[in-house]
């Protein structure tokens, strides 16, 4: 097992290289540059000739392969540059700012999406057609349907502009620094609620019919069958029989979603105004910020990659028929 | 320091000055009577900005979050008062020669950094090292490209010497001042983006002292008990950034916010409730920025100023205004913010005048019309193509109303709209446009040399049209050489009817800009400046405050 892990991972390591080589050119060939984005998006009469000046300084004038390797050596030091931006701070810093609120935002809403689809969708294929199927159905694609940001907006103006109950943005009340200890907690996680509600509803949806699916199909399997007939109870066929061979597609899933769990969500994040990965890959866009973005690239493909191979150890051990080990033998 | 803001932030002019007001409503402020009420300190003020702060040292930065932070943490020698006038702030006061070429400041003697030293002269003459220094990413050098010294002449006196008469002199002193004690290192290194004082511990002469940085979320700043001025009323400002404006516009219904600026949508159709009305004063001044349908004046069609003529008679900009920006803005008539001493009140600008269009396109040529009803001269149809910016609706709008406007006079436009980044690279710099529409933002001079000068046409320059008129260049070149104010009147008032003449771009509108501010706070004196120029006398009567600051 530990061989095919280091085995994976060598071979990963041309594969990061050959993503940030694609990444490095894509958002290279993008029309514009930093040193226009920095103009701000609208023009003011600024005579200034800033331009040849940055643009020597962020060796912009070097060929694209020459800027390429300069990026690349630094980043096999772990060096991942200074962003373009006026205040010109570590990339890491900001993603390292940044990071924690988002892995905590996403994580959160990640477990809620599993506790909630696994047992929906198992009953809705375990009684297929039933009120209850029928409607967790109607309500997981609405949930599908319903546009985050507007959702956001409904919820933001019942219970924070109606109701007054929860705070509609940001992470902490104005006057945070004069709560107790528990009261700043309590805040916080006030702050929080709106947010988790919103990204929850909205990938509630996919998995939970996901789960169904998969569930539909491990319960027609013969050996469900013969479960039945040496006259176990429906509790255990469905929950230690069925459940754990219906979970192997969603393993396959969540980790595929593992990365999006540092990218963000860029529309919440925003509508929320909280200081995430996503409005800080989005803004670097916009402004062409190359370090931030390629810093940004980076991590998010190493993850993905990761949890890639995450996954396929996860197999092993929910399928015994995958473990690796024992297919040599 | 108010006076370099580029962009958003107005200053502007009250109606009263700006002759042509039946459609500017009412009044330009929408404010209760407020009776007498004893100023006191205390309580905590929450804005709202859209943008991000990208750096907590203005000098190197030119967008709108970052000054307004600046301006509570930062002093200019001058600045800006409530009419525009300059007046002085870390100046005493100031004179030039008669030759206008040496300007000498005497500067306040009691002002302390906010670490407690002292600021002297030799602070001037580092903050003018700094911006000089090739290493130093400002977009201020040009201000400064004639001064040949800065000198020190005792801890009080600066003396500037310029090698030419240079119009904004004067008004280039309001540049944020910096501490040597604290930069002068990185100045010399040419690292100043990588000072602490930059973003984790900016270091000012200003009212407000830096408390807190959240990047992406806020920044907090204290009240300087030691400001040279004497303490601010308001204790606390926290400068919240959120990119959403319709989450702004909730967070002011639930009153989470103080002070923000709203869109003429809400303004006008959204926030005409009592309940709104009574938390908030709603003000409205027109903005710094005007919006145009520009022509690339190489190409032979638009050279001829009947052509541009007719297209200025035939957009009704009334209805462009109305539909637009529902009316909160006004007519351009020249490159002048309406109202300001350089704006000429007797230019009217074009009218609405479809036959005078028709009129105007016949003499230069463009008589029969095709089968699909279009304008045809030597068996080729008048057909052009528009260039806007993506991401700016309102633009969008602009260009379609200016689309069916020219359909009538029989005349073909073809819209497209293309990122910001492309459609500047691709387009305006390389002058592959036929027309565009973009808008111009204006400084608190009228000096307007980059954009209208025939010496300026070059790819990194700013006459993106290829506007070459000598009389045109004349003015501009008298007007920022004279530093005699009624010459300057006389020049820029020609220059407004020259060009309000020649059309070299159609001047479409002003956009009025719409700030609220929660009733609790007073002491608010909105002028031709807008609203901010005198936030440290703001208070909160103590009976209203709401937030425990220290």
């Amino acid at each position: 097992m530990l061989a095919y892990v280091l085995r994976r991972l060598v071979l990963a390591l041309p594969l990061l290289l050959g993503i940030t080589f694609v990444s490095f050119l894509v958002i290279h060939l993008a029309p514009g540059d930093p040193v226009t984005a920095l103009a701000g998006g609208d023009l003011t009469m600024n005579p200034d000739k800033l331009y040849a000046q940055l643009v020597k300084e962020y060796g912009l004038d070097k060929p694209l392969h020459v800027q390429y390797w300069n990026w690349l050596s630094r980043l096999a030091r772990l060096d991942f540059g200074r962003s373009f931006a006026p205040h010109g701070r570590l990339v890491l810093t900001m993603i390292g700012e940044r990071l924690p609120i988002t892995l905590l935002l996403n994580v959160v809403e990640m477990l809620f999406i599993v506790a909630m689809a696994v047992p929906i969708g198992s009953l809705s294929a375990t009684r297929q057609y039933s009120a209850f199927d029928k409607v967790t159905t109607v309500f997981v694609f609405i949930g599908f349907a319903t546009p985050d940001f507007w959702l956001a907006l409904l919820l933001m103006i019942l219970f924070g502009v109606q109701l007054g109950w929860l705070p509609i943005s940001g992470l902490r009340s104005m006057n945070w620094e004069y709560l107790s200890f528990w009261q700043q907690q309590g805040d916080f996680l006030s702050h929080l609620i709106l947010p988790i509600t919103v990204a929850t509803f909205g990938g509630l949806a996919g998995f939970s019919r996901y789960m169904r699916q998969s569930m539909l199909e491990v319960i027609r399997q013969d050996y469900i069958q013969s479960a039945r007939a040496k006259g176990l109870a429906e509790r255990v066929v469905i929950g230690k029989h069925a459940l754990r061979n219906a979970l192997l597609p969603i393993v396959t899933i969540l980790g595929l979603s593992l990365p999006t769990l540092i990218g963000g969500s860029v529309i919440v994040e925003s509508i929320f105004a909280i200081p995430g990965m996503g409005q800080l890959m989005v803004q670097a866009a916009f402004e062409r910020d190359y370090p931030v973005l390629m810093g940004n690239l980076v991590i998010v493909s190493t993850l993905t990659l990761l949890a890639n191979l995450a996954a396929d150890v996860a197999y092993g051990l929910v399928d015994p028929r995958i473990r690796v080990g024992r297919r040599r033998r | 320091m108010k006076t370099i803001r580029r962009l958003g932030a107005a200053l502007a002019l009250l109606a009263l000055a700006a002759g042509c007001n039946s459609e500017a409503g009412p009044s330009t402020v929408e404010r209760k009577p407020t009776g007498a009420v004893t100023p006191a300190y205390g309580d905590t003020r929450i804005e709202a900005s859209i943008g991000n702060v990208s750096s907590l040292i203005p000098n190197i930065t030119s967008d709108s979050a970052s000054h307004e932070v600046g301006d509570f943490m930062y002093n200019g020698l001058v600045t800006l008062g409530k009419d525009l006038e300059i007046t002085g702030e870390l100046a005493k006061s100031w004179g030039f020669t008669k030759d206008c070429l040496t300007l000498d400041f005497k500067l306040h003697e009691n002002v302390r950094w906010h670490d407690g030293q002292p600021f002297t002269a030799d602070d001037v003459v580092f903050t003018w090292e700094t911006t000089m220094n090739p290493r130093t990413p400002s977009p201020y050098k040009s201000d400064f490209q004639d001064v040949s010294r800065v000198e020190a002449r005792g801890p009080y006196d600066v003396r500037v010497t310029y090698k030419r008469p240079y119009a904004k002199a004067l008004l280039s002193w309001a540049l944020p001042m910096l501490p040597r004690h604290l930069l002068d290192r990185w100045v010399r290194e040419g690292k100043l983006r990588e000072a602490p004082q930059n973003w984790t511990a900016p270091v000012g002469t200003g009212p407000y002292r830096f408390k807190e940085m959240k990047s992406g979320e806020k920044v907090v700043v204290v009240a300087n008990p030691d400001y040279f001025r004497g303490k601010p009323r308001i204790s606390r400002i926290v400068y919240r950034i959120i990119p959403s404006q319709a989450t702004i516009f909730l967070e002011l219904k639930a009153r989470g916010v103080d002070v923000a600026g709203l869109t003429a949508l809400q303004y006008k159709r959204q926030t005409e409730y009592p309940a709104f009305e009574k938390a908030y004063n709603k003000f409205r001044y027109p903005g710094a920025g005007y919006t145009y349908l520009g022509f690339n004046l190489k190409d032979p069609r638009f050279a001829d100023r009947r052509v541009r003529q007719a297209f200025a008679h035939a957009i009704n900009k009334q209805e462009l205004l109305d539909g637009v920006v529902l009316g909160l803005g006004r007519r351009a008539t020249g490159p002048f913010r309406p109202g300001t001493w350089a704006d000429n009140p007797n230019v009217k600008g074009v009218p609405y005048d479809l036959a005078r269009a028709q009129e105007l396109l016949a003499e230069a040529g463009w008589k029969t019309r095709n089968s699909d009803g279009l304008l045809v001269k030597d068996g080729v149809p008048f057909t052009f193509e528009l260039l806007t910016n993506q991401g700016n609706d309102e633009r969008k709008k602009v260009a379609e109303i200016i689309q069916a406007s020219l359909r009538e006079i029989g005349v073909g436009v073809e819209i497209r709209i293309l990122e910001w980044a492309a459609l500047l690279k691709d387009h305006i710099k390389k002058r592959q446009f036929q027309a565009i529409i973009l808008g111009w933002g204006t400084g608190a001079d009228p000096d307007q040399y980059v954009v209208w000068h025939s010496s300026q046409m070059g790819p990194d320059e700013l006459n993106h049209i290829s506007y070459a008129n000598p009389e045109v260049d004349a003015l501009l070149e008298a007007g920022r050489s004279s530093c005699v104010q009624a010459d300057r009147v006389r020049y820029y008032h020609r220059l407004h009817q020259v060009l309000s003449d020649d059309q070299p771009l159609v001047f479409l509108y002003w956009r009025d800009a719409l700030p609220v501010v929660s009733s609790r706070i007073y002491g608010i004196e909105p002028g031709p400046a807008g609203i901010k120029w005198n936030f440290t006398d703001w208070f909160v009567p103590k009976a209203l405050q709401r937030y425990t600051a220290g």
